[in-house]
């Protein structure tokens, strides 16, 4: 059976998300002192995440989802607006413990399982160490058991415990990753690309661990992700974002099912499956550029659908569908035009 | 029958360490038709990228080829060395590698590069060599002002395209691109490849391409080899590999990825990983993890056995092998 997902939705909607965002903005000025360059890396990102819930950030590199991950991990400093865990804002975390105690059940799982382990340190250093400083409470012989707990949580043997960084594989470190976020008890584990950098044949493992994972320890994943097919796989609801702003977001079946924004539209008709074979977009897949962006879409360059309007105002997100798309053009172009014609017109 | 582009026959490779030697390709021969696109497929650590390396010439100590032929256009690559190696590398065959947004020199133009380049193999005036650089820039789809760019200014995908024209200078009958892909997003991904199918079509030239995606394959390539623990697991057309996959590993590469359409299924992926090369196990190499593995399988190291059209290196088709003879 594949994973289960919840069929949450719009039902509990009503009560406090476990986290969520009321425009989330970060800006970086680029450039010397005088400069008056500035990258608009997340601009006005509003997301949810509700308890044991997977929720799949897609997008394409420089799109902005790892600054919203540094975001929600309290890494970066937003620009303006706020990020509310259980009701309450994260910029009134002002004491160390605090905020300690906030990363502890929002800890973030890293892209790159080579380096982001110190190979000096056996293995279980990290898991020890998290349990060592968040909860000071368990006896020496406590956090040996619950290092061993985790570790059989995601799928490790507790004898590879002793083992260095050099003697593992790429998913059994990506593992480790998954571990040491579990020893702090989290809520909200922030997966920032976690199996891109692994073989197709490990993603899966890496995949069905982590619907586990919400499954047994009751954890909420934000899934950051390029790969739409593993988003599907996994995910309650997806979020695609483009260009530090969403570009659509609703139950997974909803957005990968029946695209709204055209820009989801782009993604999916550059996957490949297995076997089929039919002609392509002419779209290279050049990152969006926002520094100092003028009022206006985003995605406007690259859209086959563009009209006037959509060099003159933002689009916001509003509910087409069971989704909600930020696009001007949105409920039209899908329903009016065929598959093939859509095809085509995206390939032009 | 014309005779093939390139004819690897029982290429060995050896990382010689003081433990023991690790055989990273083990035995393999194929044969490469001019204007074929052929897909090697299989995890990290089974020998791929080693073999590709291999087939180049292009192997760095303490890496040595220590058995087998690979014949391209009638010489032994294996025999060559020196200056008659280098004049046919790069210019009848050509390298795009994994790492290809790092390997250009972050300190020169790209113009410079490929001057460079030009410049080793030809003797070219400066117009020329604008020209021609100028020209492969175009046909990747690059405006050909990025000549004066450094790498850094440019995209990750664009720097692979760079690369790619760079490998296209003397428009060999050869490339061989190693994950040149597997970095990119998906919409650069797919871009890529129908741009690489695209001048592979229009230049004639063949390509060997490594990749551990499937799917990546699936759509571009006229024949798959398998590879696993350094040795060919199975070899067949692509619409062969894909509607009738034979060997277990095979099997569990293609059960291991995602669809975005179709049913939602299960994926089981490959539990363990590629066995070391150090201290293979014996028998078949894929026995630990191989969910049909039987007895003899434990002792038995299969050859490589015909089935139909296809070639498959599992002791379940034993029987069929015997049939067919």
């Amino acid at each position: 059976m594949p994973p289960t997902q919840n069929s949450r939705g719009r039902a509990t909607e009503a009560a406090e998300p476990l986290l969520r965002t009321v425009d989330l903005t970060r800006h970086f000025r680029l450039g010397g002192m005088f400069s008056k360059q500035v990258l608009h890396a997340v601009d006005d990102f509003n997301i949810a995440i509700h308890e044991r819930e997977i929720v799949a950030l897609v997008g394409e590199s420089g799109s902005g989802k790892s600054t919203v991950a540094r975001l929600l991990a309290g890494e970066y400093r937003p620009t303006r607006g706020e990020i509310y865990y259980r009701g309450r804002s994260l910029r009134s975390l002002r004491s160390r413990k605090d905020l300690k105690a906030y990363r502890g059940e929002v800890p973030m799982v890293f892209q790159d399982p080579f380096s982001s382990f110190n190979p000096v340190f056996r293995i279980s250093h990290g898991v020890r160490r998290n349990l060592a400083l968040h909860r000071p409470e368990l006896s020496r012989d406590q956090r040996r058991q619950e290092a061993e707990r985790v570790f059989e949580s995601v799928g490790l043997s507790a004898r590879m415990l002793g083992r260095f960084p050099y003697e593992m594989s790429g998913g059994e470190r990506q593992r480790v990753g998954f571990a040491q976020a579990l020893a702090v008890r989290p809520k909200l584990i922030l997966a920032d690309e976690p199996v891109s950098m692994l073989d197709v044949s490990i993603r899966a493992g890496i995949l069905n661990m982590m619907a586990g994972l919400r499954e047994q320890e009751g954890v909420s994943i934000l899934y950051i992700t390029h790969d739409l097919a593993s988003a599907r796989y996994v995910a309650d609801r997806v979020v695609v974002m483009y260009a530090g702003q969403v570009a659509e977001s609703g139950p997974t079946e909803a957005v990968l099912g029946d695209p709204q924004h055209p820009y989801t539209q782009l993604l999916l008709s550059a996957v490949a499956d297995p076997g089929e074979k039919e002609s392509i977009s002419g779209d290279t897949g050049e990152p969006p550029r926002v520094i100092n962006p003028s009022e206006g879409c985003r995605f406007r360059w690259r859209c086959p659908y563009a009209i006037e309007k959509c060099a003159q105002v933002t689009p916001v997100l509003r509910p087409v569908g069971s989704s909600e798309v930020a696009c001007h053009v949105a409920p039209v172009a899908p329903e009016k035009v065929t598959e093939p014609a859509r095809m085509a017109s995206i390939s032009k | 029958m014309a005779k093939p582009l390139l004819e690897v026959s029982d290429l060995s490779v050896d990382y010689p360490t003081d433990a023991a030697d690790v055989h990273a390709v083990k035995e393999v021969s194929f044969t490469v038709e001019p204007g074929e696109f052929l897909g090697i497929v299989g995890e990290s650590g089974c020998g791929k990228s080693t073999l590709l390396f291999g087939v180049g010439q292009l192997l760095s100590p303490p890496g040595e080829v220590v058995g087998g032929s690979v014949v391209f256009h009638g010489h032994d690559m294996v025999r060559l060395a020196g200056e008659e190696l280098r004049s046919v590398r790069w210019r009848d065959y050509s390298v795009v590698m994994q790492s290809a947004m790092n390997a250009l020199n972050p300190m020169k133009s790209i113009g410079a590069q490929f001057k460079d380049t030009l410049e080793a193999h030809r003797t070219m005036s400066d117009g020329e060599i604008e020209q021609r650089s100028a020209e492969v820039l175009r046909m990747v789809g690059i405006d050909p002002v990025h000549l004066a760019s450094y790498p850094h200014q440019l995209s990750g995908g664009m720097r692979q395209r760079a690369m790619i024209s760079m490998a296209l200078l003397f428009t060999p009958q050869l490339v061989m691109m190693d994950e040149p892909t597997s970095a990119l997003d998906v919409v650069a991904q797919r871009s890529l490849m129908s741009k690489i199918k695209e001048l592979q079509e229009t230049l004639g030239f063949a390509v060997i391409f490594v990749t551990h995606d499937m799917s990546v394959v699936s759509r571009y390539s006229d024949r798959v080899l398998v590879m696993y623990a350094g040795e060919i697991a199975e070899a067949a057309s692509t619409e062969e590999i894909f509607e009738r996959p034979r060997h277990p590993y095979t099997r569990a590469l293609m059960s291991a990825i995602p669809s975005v359409r179709g049913p939602r299924r299960e994926l089981l992926g490959i539990p363990g990983s590629p066995p070391d090369l150090a201290h293979p196990p014996t028998g078949c190499p894929f026995h630990p993890r191989c969910p049909d593995v039987m007895p003899e399988c434990l002792s038995v190291d299969p050859p490589l056995y015909p089935v139909e059209d296809a070639e498959v290196r599992c002791l379940l088709y034993t029987e069929q092998a015997k049939e067919a003879v």
